[in-house]
């Protein structure tokens, strides 16, 4: 195959504060109208002597086009998903977000949150069908939020939800909370922070399957519950997911599901099924609203009929007369996790989204996902250096292991990482911590790819290891074609060399 | 699987593969006859959905789509039909439609993770927006920003009480409601010893700032912090920023503010007046309302590892490359975030807002120093023009002197009805606040920007007079 001549646009841009030129504008707000000015007098004169800003700030000033040169510069030096083959960033499910998306959730644009109920009857049909008919239908759960702006706020929403369940029924002492070390991140960092103790369980060596006997030690009447991710984030789907969720129950806690990776199964199986209790999907995930390098995103919070009087407030309510409205009387709801309803415009794009896929397209996606995922499996098993650490199928990715590649040529993910991007293929998502499989990458190719985009994908990274063991320094010093060059920085761990603002770079150049 | 009401053979144009020959082709080359098969051999038998899901008939064509879309929202309204004087938390602005374009760049809208090379531009942009920021708040370090101002002030409350190693914070009653909610989520915990307590400082009711002395009384070496903002809930500016922070700063604890970004072209910067911890909210700076969508908060400190440290965002750092004069960017301290700690992380961190981020970044930049300077005074007079009208109205009494662009309205009649009556007259009316503040009786929250045209505020004051007569 081919591989395509690339260079990533190299604009060597300034620090905008750098291109300022005294006196410059680039926008000119409105200004109150002479008669306003008469009758009020001088704004200073309006602010307590106090509060009046004494030291302007120090922005740059520069004319509009100048402005926006340099941001589509920026813009430019980006790869977006939309300019490439995006499947290296595994456990994020880099799918096409369809334009026209865009638009329609633009027409939400300009409402104001608090506008009266009966402005805005059509937003809050949608948000409320999305959840009653579209959500509870793929997954099993009775009830939905949208309140959670993100992932991990959806995780936290349902750690709160936990808190205030077990506080209700007196038990505080409830104070574990289990998750897998493949499960997110967040699903240990999220009930932490809300004070709970986290115990990891690890899995089975050989498989890679969550260990079942493990969680049987560890649960307890200190278990408030737990937080699963599954299909775990290298791809394994827990075979035992509802023994684990009745082990669970058994012990009086409740089951968090984190459905994040929940693209290739959407119409395949479910959470009501797995036997939990309240679970999250990421909108900007598996249901088509764009990543927005990270955020604003949306977390579907549902849950079982017993617990839908936790959920955040307000939800939204069909009255009797078919309208809709939003209820704030919720006793024993946790309150609120993020201000209004939520990121709405998110919850547009994929209601949008799913109103183009229907049923069958549902799980269509799902398959080809999946397919596309074994597909991928197949191509990577031929190719020298790389490794897959588990047996047994993956549902919609894999984490596979560069180790024998660093083994041979000392090349290892991170120089791999490097060199894609001289071909124009994102750097790849490595792994969530800790890199219990060194040397990790972990490829998603969700529905949007299509079979020629995996081959590409394939074929640039079998060039790169073949660079590695021909030619293993191109690879480490690379990038060569990206818009800059390999970071030779020891600082980011160093507060008298990092720099998280301009003033600050200055400030400690100058010492 | 067949697609029941699209056809055997359609080709859903979101899924290359659906092709039928391609999908063949590819079952093939895995060794498999169907999707069905290889489920079969990675999730249980029992946990397989017999049955197709019952759904909606799908729209995969565009025009369909869009119109299903456009009929569905063909009765609602947004804030340009009316005359809109809404905020408490989101606030209609001006949106530059230079800020529309970057924010709607395919680069920035569908990046997310890719690599610090790869994705220089959008590390350069957050950077950027971390630097203007911290010029607006007079602070050093700032980070990719998170959710809403209300998060940001959730972990900023936490920072507070960890940096001090205390559990109390002191949080005055003009902050808005639905942030005391959220920050109750945030300073709670399974133990009430592991909890950060909360105590409500009262407000004054002459001035509708922080009530000082109620402050000094409830200060003590137990409190990590006291959270006000400036201009608060209601609109008032903090007059007495500085004794507040120099009271909390007398028994060693935090100063922590809250501020409407927007405002800081006119308004003393945090910092000036002895904060330690700065947060808000960003949507003015060229972010749309989009029901509440458009919420984007944010924390600042001064460059000290002590704070750096407690920080639960991702923190983009400048760094140097390999070419001499090149800038590169990562994240400092990276191992601090919960992306590796996991639950030894002391807060958490996730997919938040960056891509509003760099619409601020994109519209500090615009505005530059006078922009933001004139953009202040338009709306401090406007406000302030709007109150001169509409308190000469019987029945309307504006009791606080000193805000921004917010203001309690104290009203003879229930908001509920006015605020029924003014609909009619093209005008969504203030925030209904009567609940939240009864001492004040029947009161509504107006919002006054730049938007508002002579003309506009003109017809508010006539139409409540109309209502009020």
């Amino acid at each position: 195959m081919r591989i395509r001549e690339y260079h990533a646009p190299r604009w060597n841009e300034q620090i905008i504060h750098e291109m300022t030129s005294p006196g410059e504008r680039g926008f000119i707000p409105p200004r109150a109208e002479e008669k306003i000015k008469r009758r009020v007098g001088s704004a200073s004169d309006l602010i307590p002597s106090s509060m009046r800003r004494s030291k302007a700030p120090d922005l740059p000033e520069l004319s509009q086009a100048q402005v926006l040169r340099h941001y589509l510069r920026l813009s430019q030096m980006t790869l977006g998903m939309e300019m490439e083959i995006d499947l290296g960033i595994g456990t994020c499910t880099m799918k096409y977000s369809p334009k026209i998306n865009e638009e329609l959730a633009g027409l939400i644009g300009d409402i104001h949150p608090l506008q009266p109920e009966e402005t805005i009857q059509g937003l809050l049909e949608m948000v409320y069908e999305f959840g009653d008919t579209y959500l509870k239908e793929i997954s099993g759960m009775d009830a939905f939020s949208f309140q959670p702006p993100g992932g991990s706020a959806g995780c936290y929403n349902n750690a709160l939800m936990m808190r205030k369940y077990h506080a209700d029924r007196g038990e505080p002492e409830r104070d574990e909370v289990i998750t897998t070390i493949f499960s997110h991140p967040c699903d240990a960092a999220v009930p932490a922070t809300a004070g709970y103790k986290v115990l990891t369980l690890y899995p089975d060596e050989m498989t890679g399957l969550p260990d079942t006997d493990a969680l049987k030690e560890v649960v307890g009447p200190r278990t408030a519950g737990c937080f699963i991710t599954n299909p775990e984030d290298i791809g394994i789907f827990n075979l035992n997911i509802d023994e684990w969720t009745g082990i669970i129950h058994d012990a009086g806690g409740l089951c968090s599901y984190d459905q994040a990776n929940a693209n290739a199964i959407m119409g395949v199986t479910r959470a009501k099924e797995a036997g939990f209790d309240m679970l999250f999907f990421n909108l900007h995930k598996t249901f088509g609203s764009p990543h927005g390098s990270s955020g604003p995103g949306s977390a579907a919070v549902g849950v079982t009929k017993e617990l839908e009087e936790y959920l955040p407030s307000p939800v939204i309510v069909k009255k009797e007369d078919g309208r809709y409205s939003l209820d704030y009387d919720r006793p024993k709801s946790i309150g609120k996790v993020r201000d209004f309803m939520g990121n709405l415009q998110v919850v547009v794009r994929s209601y949008a989204w799913c109103m183009a896929m229907g049923a069958e397209g549902l799980r269509e996606a799902a398959e080809v996902s999946m397919i596309n995922n074994q597909y991928l499996v197949k191509k990577l098993k031929k190719i020298r250096g790389i490794t897959l650490t588990y047996p047994g199928r993956r549902v919609d990715q894999a984490r596979w292991s560069l180790e024998q590649l660093k083994r041979d040529t000392g090349i290892g993910i991170t120089e791999v990482n490097r060199r894609v991007v001289d071909y124009g293929i994102q750097s790849f998502f490595t792994s969530h911590h800790p890199w219990l499989i060194p040397e990790p990458f972990t490829p998603e190719p969700c529905e949007t790819y299509s079979k020629a985009d995996i081959d590409y994908w394939c074929a640039v990274l079998e060039k790169v290891i073949e660079e590695a063991y021909t030619n293993p320094e191109l690879v480490r010093t690379a990038p060569h074609n990206s818009s800059n060059h390999r970071i030779v920085f020891d600082g980011f761990n160093d507060p008298k060399k990092w720099a998280m603002s301009w003033r600050a770079y200055r400030r400690k150049q100058d010492e | 699987m067949k697609l029941f009401n699209m056809g055997d053979d359609f080709v859903h144009p979101y899924i290359p593969n659906s092709v039928p020959g391609i999908k063949k082709k590819m079952l093939e080359e895995i060794g498999a006859s169907s999707a069905n098969e290889l489920y079969a051999e990675m999730i249980p038998e029992r946990l397989l959905m017999k049955r197709p899901m019952d759904l909606p008939d799908a729209l995969p064509g565009e025009l369909d789509l869009r119109r299903h879309v456009e009929e569905l929202f063909s009765g609602d309204n947004t804030a340009n039909d009316y005359i809109s004087f809404l905020g408490a938390g989101c606030w209609q602005h001006y949106v530059p439609k230079v800020c529309e374009i970057i924010q709607s760049r395919s680069e920035f809208l569908t990046a997310y993770a890719g690599g610090s090379h790869s994705d220089l531009g959008r590390f350069q942009a957050v950077f950027e927006f971390q630097s203007l920021i911290c010029e607006l708040l007079d602070m050093e370090v700032s980070g990719i920003p998170t959710y809403d101002w209300g998060a940001a002030a959730g972990n900023s409350v936490r920072m507070a009480s960890r940096i001090t190693e205390r559990k109390e914070i002191l949080v005055p009653r003009n902050v808005s409601p639905a942030r005391l909610q959220i920050l109750e989520n945030f300073c709670g915990s399974v133990s009430r010893e592991n909890a950060i307590k909360i105590t409500m400082v009262e407000m004054d009711q002459e001035t509708g700032r922080v009530d000082i002395q109620d402050l000094k009384s409830k200060m003590s070496d137990e409190v990590a912090c006291v959270y006000f903002e400036n201009p608060n809930y209601l609109g008032i500016i903090e007059a007495e920023a500085r004794e507040i922070s120099d009271i909390a700063h007398d028994v060693d604890a935090e100063s922590v503010v809250g501020v409407d970004a927007i405002s800081l072209g006119v308004l003393s910067s945090p910092s000036s007046y002895g904060a330690d911890i700065a947060c808000g909210e960003a949507q003015p700076l060229g972010i749309k309302m989009s029901a509440g969508g458009g919420s984007c908060g944010f924390i600042a400190t001064r460059d000290e590892l002590s704070y750096v440290a407690e920080f639960p965002m991702r923190l983009v750092s400048m760094a140097t490359t390999a070419v001499e004069g090149e800038y590169g960017f990562g994240q400092a301290l990276y191992e601090r975030t919960s992306y590796v700690a996991r639950e030894n992380a002391k807060d958490w961190v996730g997919t938040t807002t960056a891509l509003w981020g760099i619409t601020a970044a994109v519209y500090m930049s615009l505005l530059g120093p006078q922009g933001m300077r004139d953009l202040g005074e338009t709306i401090i007079q406007k406000s302030n023009y709007t109150v001169s009208l509409i308190e000469e109205i019987d029945g309307v009494e504006v009791p606080y002197r000193g805000f921004f662009k917010e203001f309690p309205v104290k009203f003879s009649k229930p908001v509920k009805e006015i605020n029924e009556s003014l609909l009619g007259h093209g005008i969504f009316g203030g925030k209904d606040i009567t609940e939240e503040y009864p001492e004040l009786g029947e009161a509504a929250l107006y919002c006054v920007t730049e938007m508002h045209s002579l003309g506009m505020i003109e017809k508010l004051d006539a139409s409540l007079r109309e209502v009020l007569a």
